[in-house]
């Protein structure tokens, strides 16, 4: 559906480009996510796929279209949510999405099946100005806008930064019933917890994927046993752990480390009973990697 | 002997026009605290957070903040406190040097004090051949410290952090937390707020606003044992749902 090829770009002044020759291609009717600290090239590569800047060099076609020379007809087929607050704040909820539609050549009530569910919620408030909505209610318009024209591929960069766990939890509910009527959806988060709702998903650093999968296969991927360690007063003890030996990376997780071992260490022999850390309350376990352990074991490989 | 607490509010309330945006919140955070201060978006965090930080007058209720209080001494409070919110808050543009002569200034430092402090400052943080890069040329990890050394360059007794890790690549976030214990160690308060449910069990204590009041506060276990669930996330969850079925 979407073909990124090596795709350069540098913003006039800047010292590091923006996307260092990423390229991967997103499925039909699929849920690609894109996960990724700010600064990695999410946004320059939103975009660009939505025809509002051009790459330096490389190309992307999306369903066969050249997004550069043909932008015209891929504007017809996308939906873009922009991660900034893309809506006009002094005209109303409906007014708003009068317009959107308005611009792509149809009506809020022809398309308005696609949009329902979304909608709902918001009908109450249709009468209020955009800007005066809540997060929550911003996000919902701001898609509702998206989707007005029925686009097949849905553009979302960053639809959840700085909103809360429950109503991120109903934005990805959303995305998956979009899902099933075939649409295509890319879209980028910085929470790597939500990057497992996806159906494949990129990691990307620095204008670069650094690894590409289903959220299982990225899990697979990660390259040696992870353990979880709990004690009392942990952060007081996480330096002397960080420079043992035997640890090759530690991070705190919340109340507990999780922490990988160079070669030839096995963990009874610096957590055990009889080891050289031992301390009281030491509980340790070897636990099954999220995303976001995978994510930084590879930015900590590619920087040692 | 109990010292005062740093943050001590009693019934605050903001209402705008027929809505009320916060609704009577007590509560106290003790000197040295790393207090976690969550709720749902439009929950009324923001409203709170504006009140306690001399930007916005309350319409009732009572409240001092670093011993000031928060309808008289407003100007007394912003010198006091430190402030540093999502996505650094340090001026792109401006360097390294240029935004530390900045922030020092608008927290009322004299000229003399701050060339001194800023280099210290400087010194202190590895940053001497970076100081008159243009922040935007730095890279994220030395960002975020520089915003935080510069959120608490003249030493008050309490910083608000206002989501001081959302879009933070995972490693950075974590070196981001060694800072904050490093500073409350030495005895600064930190009212946080974040939503990384993982980050909330690096809290002492947390608090949750449900539409305008709070409707949990503990410690994390805490939290966890009343709500008779593993993790932060299905505190919030149910905090959040049960509070208010209509959202």
């Amino acid at each position: 559906m979407i073909s990124i090829r090596k795709l350069y770009k540098t913003y006039k002044g800047a010292a590091v480009p923006a996307l260092n020759g990423i390229g991967f291609d997103v499925r039909k009717g699929e849920i690609f996510g894109l996960a990724g600290p700010d600064g990695s090239g999410k946004t320059t590569l939103f975009r660009i796929l939505a025809t509002l800047l051009e790459p330096d060099q490389g190309m992307i076609l999306m369903q066969d279209m050249d997004v550069v020379r043909e932008y015209r007809k891929i504007r017809k087929i996308i939906g873009y949510m922009p991660g900034r607050f893309s809506l006009y704040p002094d005209l109303s909820v409906s007014e708003n999405l009068r317009f959107f539609a308005t611009i792509h050549g149809t009506t809020p009530d022809k398309n308005f099946d696609i949009i329902r569910p979304i909608y709902e919620s918001l009908e109450p408030f249709k009468h209020r100005p955009a800007g005066k909505l809540s997060g929550g209610m911003k996000q919902k318009l701001a898609l509702c806008s998206a989707l007005i024209h029925q686009p097949s591929v849905l553009l979302l960069d960053e639809p959840t930064t700085g909103v809360d766990p429950v109503s991120r939890k109903e934005f990805w509910d959303i995305l998956e019933d979009l899902r099933v009527t075939g649409m295509t959806i890319m879209v980028s988060t910085p929470y790597m917890d939500e990057a497992a709702r996806c159906d494949r998903i990129g990691l990307i650093r620095h204008g670069q994927i650094m690894a590409l999968d289903t959220p299982h296969g990225i899990i697979q991927q990660f390259p040696k046993p992870l353990y979880s360690l709990k004690a009392p007063n942990i952060r007081k003890i996480l330096p002397q752990i960080k420079d043992h030996k035997g640890v090759d990376s530690c991070y705190s997780f919340g109340n507990s480390l999780h922490i990988t071992l160079r070669e030839g260490y096995a963990p009874e022999r610096i957590f055990g009973n009889h080891g050289e850390m031992c301390r009281t309350g030491f509980q340790w376990d070897q636990i099954q990697p999220t995303i976001e352990d995978c994510f930084i074991q590879l930015m900590h490989t590619h920087e040692n | 002997m109990k010292t005062e607490p740093i943050i001590c509010v009693d019934k605050l309330s903001r209402r705008f026009g027929d809505f009320t945006a916060v609704d009577q919140i007590s509560f106290s955070v003790e000197r040295g605290e790393i207090f976690g201060f969550l709720g749902a978006n439009g929950a009324g965090k923001t409203t709170a957070i504006r009140m306690l930080t001399g930007l916005l007058r309350p319409s009732a209720g009572e409240g001092k903040v670093a011993g000031f209080d928060i309808y008289q001494e407003t100007e007394s409070i912003k010198k006091n406190i430190g402030y540093m919110s999502q996505a650094f808050s340090l001026y792109t543009n401006l360097t390294v040097w240029e935004n530390i002569e900045f922030f020092a200034g608008i927290y009322g430092m004299q000229f003399r004090d701050i060339h001194q402090k800023g280099k210290v400052l400087v010194q202190q943080l590895g940053m001497e051949n970076m100081a008159s890069s243009l922040v935007a040329d730095i890279p994220m990890g030395w960002r975020q410290k520089l915003a935080f050394s510069v959120a608490i360059i003249h030493q008050p007794k309490l910083v608000f952090l206002d989501e001081p890790t959302g879009g933070v690549d995972p490693i950075t976030r974590r070196q981001f937390w060694d800072l904050i214990y490093e500073a409350t160690s030495s005895g600064i308060t930190a009212f946080v707020t974040t939503h990384y449910m993982d980050e909330v069990e690096y809290f002492d204590r947390v608090s949750i606003m449900v539409d305008g009041r709070i409707a949990a506060m503990d410690s994390p276990s805490g939290l966890k044992d009343i709500y008779n669930v593993r993790s932060m996330d299905e505190v919030f969850y149910q905090v959040a749902r049960n509070q208010s079925p209509l959202s």
